[in-house]
Parts: C-alpha cells; structure tokens; sequence
C-alpha cells in the first residue's frame, strides 16, 4: 500500500480514538474556510458600495433633479432620466402586478398539481432566469418593429415581462402559506370560492404579495438590457409614452462610457440615485415581511 | 350492522343512510347509518382514522373541495338529501355550520370575522349588523371579553377565546346544525371547560355534532354518542346507555381504554 495511504490511515484512526481534537479540528477547520469567504465577499460589496457612495455624493446638487441631460462638454442633470424611469417603472408595475398576481392566484387555488399549472409553473421559471437583454430583443421583435419606432410603453412593456414571473412566483407562494384551515373556515360559512380567496386568502397573504411586488420593482429598477432597444433613450424632457424616453440605466450607461469629464459625474448620481432606491425598496420589503410574520 | 336507533320523541335533523365514503380508492366509511336528533349533542367518538371527521364533513360537503373524494348512500337534512347533486352549497353551508379543530380566526378584526359570514346572505344597515355581532358574542360568551376591542384583529385573541369567535362566526349565520371537528382538542382545560359548557347552552338553538376523541368529553356534553372503528359505526345510542352498558364488546373495551 502507498505510504500516503497509510498515513492518511493513521491519521484518521487517530482523530476517531480522540474525539475532542477530531471536534477542534473540523470546528476550526470550517471556522476558517467559512470567515475568510464571508469576509472576502464582504470586502468586494463594501468596495463598490464605497466607491458609488462617494462619487455619487460628490456629483448631486439640486441641478440634477431640475436640468435636462446635458450635450457633450455642458453641464447639466438627470431630471428627464429620473422621470423617465418613474414613469416606466411605475406603468411596468400597473401592467405587471394584476396579471401576475392573478396568474399566482391561479396556481395557488386552482391549478395546484394540475397538469395546465405545471405547465406554466415550468415556463414561469424559466422566465424568471432568462437573461433580460433577451426579453428586450423579443419586446423589440414583437413591438417595436411592429409599430415602427422606440417608445416607452415598449420599454415598460420590457420591465413588466421581467416582473411577471417573480410576482407569480412569489404569490403563489405566498397563498400556499396560507393554512387550509383557513379556507375551508370561509368555504363552511358558505362563502363562494372567488370570495374566499378576495376576503380570506388574499388578506392572509398580502404583506408577502407586497413583498413580492416591491423586489420586483426593486429588480427592475436597474435593468439596462431591455430598456436599450425598446425605450432607447432621448436628450429632452418628454412624457410621451409613444416617443423614446429617456431612463436612469441607460443614462448611465451611455455617459459612463464616454470621455467627458461631466457625464461621468452624472453617471455616478445615477447610480447612487438607483442604488438608493433599491435600498429603499429592500427596507421597505422587509418591514412588510416583518409585519406577516407577526400576523402569523 | 344492526343499528340502534336512539329512543326519543324529538324529530331527526339528520338521517344518514347507507353512507359509503371513498378516499380516491380508499374505502373510509361503511355503510354507515344513524340518526341525528334535532336540538340535541350527537358525539362521534374512536380511534384515530376510524372515519368519525370524514362522517362529520360529508354533513356540509366539506369533502367537494377534494378532487377524489366522494360519497354514496344519503344523508337527509330535514328529510332532503343533501348529496343529491342538485343541493345549492351555499345554502347547505349556510344551514350546516362547522368549527375546526385549530381555531381559524380570518385575518381581520373581531367584528369583521362575524360580519363577514352575515355579509354573505344578509344586507344589514350598520346598526342591525352591530347588534347580529353582539348577538353572536354574547351567545357564544365572549362578548364581555371583547366588547371593547371589537376593532382588534381576532388573532390577537387566546387560543379559547379565538375557538369561541369561530364559534359566534358559524351561530352568526343562523344555521341550523353547528358541526364541531374536536373543537377543544388544541386548547387548555379551562377554555376546553368554556367550550363544553357553551355547547351545552347552545343545544337549545342549534343541534350539534361534535367529534371528539376525549371521551370524558363525549359523556359530559353528548345526549347520544356514536362509536366507530375502521368506518363502521359500532355502536349508536344515548350516551349514558354507551357509557354504562354498551351492548357490544368492542365499544366496552375502547371506552375502558384497552385499545385506540
């Protein structure tokens, strides 16, 4: 037998007799491995956050909220970016939410294991890991070829299939959490099944389908890829959902890539203005998450 | 099966007949066959899986839900079969209350948890609607616990507490059979004492059916008890008589505690 083997024998035979070192050893052992990871993924986390934090404070004033995105070697702000992506965001949000909620409360209550439901149970999930510049390119295909021109209704559009498959997601299960219990509760009362579920089930439910709902506007703030060829991008004010609409990502994206001192600043307002919201939208996530807890 | 049919003068608000009930392929109740007596406590008490809560929730078609569970035979409200497929749910639901095992408040406060089952029939002004809500606390004993917090969520309540709201819930819509699926079973003996005294007030209203699987309970509360084992019922009659004399041996041994 190698000697490697027979060390390893050895060894083994040892720790097993003693098995307070075998305890130390392991603990320790995973202590470290475990730390060291913590701490590296930390660092890089911190870093970015750091480094967006301080350019981006170091690029805010009240212009940015009230001047236009400037032409090249001007100054200037975001006011036409932030309102874009509000008015995006928000309209993917009102196209996004109902069909998804439903959609969630269809597999919840009434496809359960049902072969339809598992159907879209399957589709859904492989919607929710498609790459978004894929969604863009069929929201493109389909919309803007289709009417002729970029608009923002099609980068909302874009936004709300991005949504969708979280919302569904999360719905249903928010609505499984629901105890049986409690429906057959309305169901005895003789209560209709549409109003148990729009009484009962969806009020047992509802901090979670909030939650769902803000981390995926939380998710879709920040998205680039289907914004670029479907609401492309404009230099003015305009709040014209038929016309190109300027948004915050593909701002950023643009100036950040650019050789002018000032668009770089203006790229890292932006960011810091995504990455507040983001922040903002999670806090506000957890609070509802608190809140269902304590229902329960 | 021989049946004994309980000795009374009072109608029959139930009368099941050949009931035969079926988990997909799993035969869970055998001709099954029993009377249950207007305004009186009817308990179903055996072992655990003998078919006493499947019996129970063929009363109100809770089974429907189930995709796969199904029944035969009868089982006639007031002399209507109520399996027949042409009985409204609703209406069947709206006579036939039930209360579960766990306390089930609905998410909302403990006015609306019994404004809730009145809305379904009934379009009351405020003021009737308040007064059917305190009727229905005030019979199921818990309106001077809650009358002053009638706005709070009816989670907040104690476990006892909140078995008796569900209890109001299902009075509030004036059925008339309250079913009962081991109501006090996840409470504590003061509240489960609570319990078992209001099922005694409110037999003069409602007739009960409770399942139970404390068979001190099923002697304190019941007028008739049934007994069943594997989804036959063994033994049928007044509950003292079942208590002190049954008349078969399985019963004896099961209320003696030798088996189940």
């Amino acid at each position: 037998m190698p000697s490697f083997a027979l060390d390893l024998r050895f060894a083994l035979r040892t720790l097993r007799k003693g098995w307070w070192v075998t305890v130390v050893a392991l603990v320790s052992l995973v202590v470290a491995i475990g730390g060291n990871a913590t701490v590296f993924g930390l660092v890089w986390l911190f870093w970015i956050l750091w480094t967006t934090f301080s350019a981006g404070f170091a690029a805010i004033d009240m212009s940015l909220f009230q001047q236009d995105t400037p032409a090249p070697g001007s100054e200037g702000g975001l006011a036409n970016a932030i309102i874009g992506s509000l008015i995006m965001v928000g309209l993917a949000t009102v196209i996004g939410t109902p069909i998804g909620v439903l959609a969630g409360t269809y597999l919840a209550e009434y496809g359960k294991k049902t072969r339809v439901a598992g159907f879209i149970r399957f589709f859904n999930d492989i919607l929710l890991s498609a790459p978004s510049i894929i969604i863009g390119l069929f929201v493109y295909e389909v919309v803007v070829i289709q009417v002729g021109h970029f608009s923002a209704l099609a980068g909302a559009l874009a936004l709300a299939v991005i949504m969708l498959p979280v919302i569904i997601r999360t719905t249903e299960e928010m609505l499984r959490l629901v105890p049986n219990a409690l429906r057959e509760a309305a169901l005895a009362l003789g209560a209709p099944r549409w109003k148990m579920i729009s009484r009962v089930a969806y009020r047992a439910a509802v901090s979670g389908i909030l939650t769902g709902i803000l981390l995926s506007v939380a998710r879709i703030s920040g998205e680039t890829a289907p914004l670029l060829f479907t609401a492309l991008n404009n230099q003015f004010w305009s709040t014209d959902l038929m016309a190109p609409m300027a948004n915050l990502p593909v701002v950023i994206f643009q100036f950040a890539m650019s050789p002018y001192e000032e668009w770089h600043a203006l790229a890292w307002a932006g960011s810091l203005l995504i990455t507040l919201s983001v922040l903002a939208l999670s806090i506000l996530a957890r609070i509802f998450l608190r809140q269902s807890r304590m229902d329960h | 099966m021989t049946n004994q049919k309980p000795e009374t003068d009072t109608a029959n608000k139930l009368q099941v007949r050949d009931l035969n009930f079926y988990y997909g392929k799993f035969h869970a109740l055998k001709n099954n066959s029993l009377d249950v007596a207007t305004h009186k406590v009817t308990a179903f008490i055996g072992p655990s899986g003998c078919g006493k809560s499947t019996l129970l929730r063929t009363f109100n078609r809770m089974y429907e839900l189930y995709p796969g569970q199904h029944a035969s035979g009868e089982v006639l409200l007031d002399g209507k079969n109520i399996l027949s497929p042409g009985t409204d749910l609703f209406r069947l639901r709206a006579r036939v209350g039930m209360v579960f095992q766990k306390p089930t408040p609905f998410p909302m406060s403990i006015y609306e948890n019994i404004a809730f089952g009145i809305r379904l029939y009934e379009r009351l002004s405020k003021s009737d609607m308040d007064e059917r809500v305190e009727s229905a606390l005030q019979q199921s004993a818990l309106w001077d616990e809650v009358k002053d917090k009638l706005r709070q969520s009816g989670m907040s309540l104690s476990g006892g507490q909140q078995q008796r709201l569900c209890i109001a819930r299902a009075i509030a819509v004036s059925p008339e059979v309250v079913l009962l699926d081991e109501p006090a079973s996840a409470l504590d003996p003061i509240s489960t004492l609570k319990i078992e005294e209001l099922i005694y007030e409110l037999k003069k209203n409602y007739t009960l059916v409770i399942v139970t699987h404390n068979m001190q309970q099923a002697a304190r509360v019941s007028d008739y008890t049934a007994f069943m084992y594997l989804g036959e019922l063994v033994e049928f009659g007044n509950t003292n008589q079942i208590f002190t004399n049954p008349s078969k041996k399985q019963t004896e041994d099961y209320i003696t505690g030798r088996y189940g």
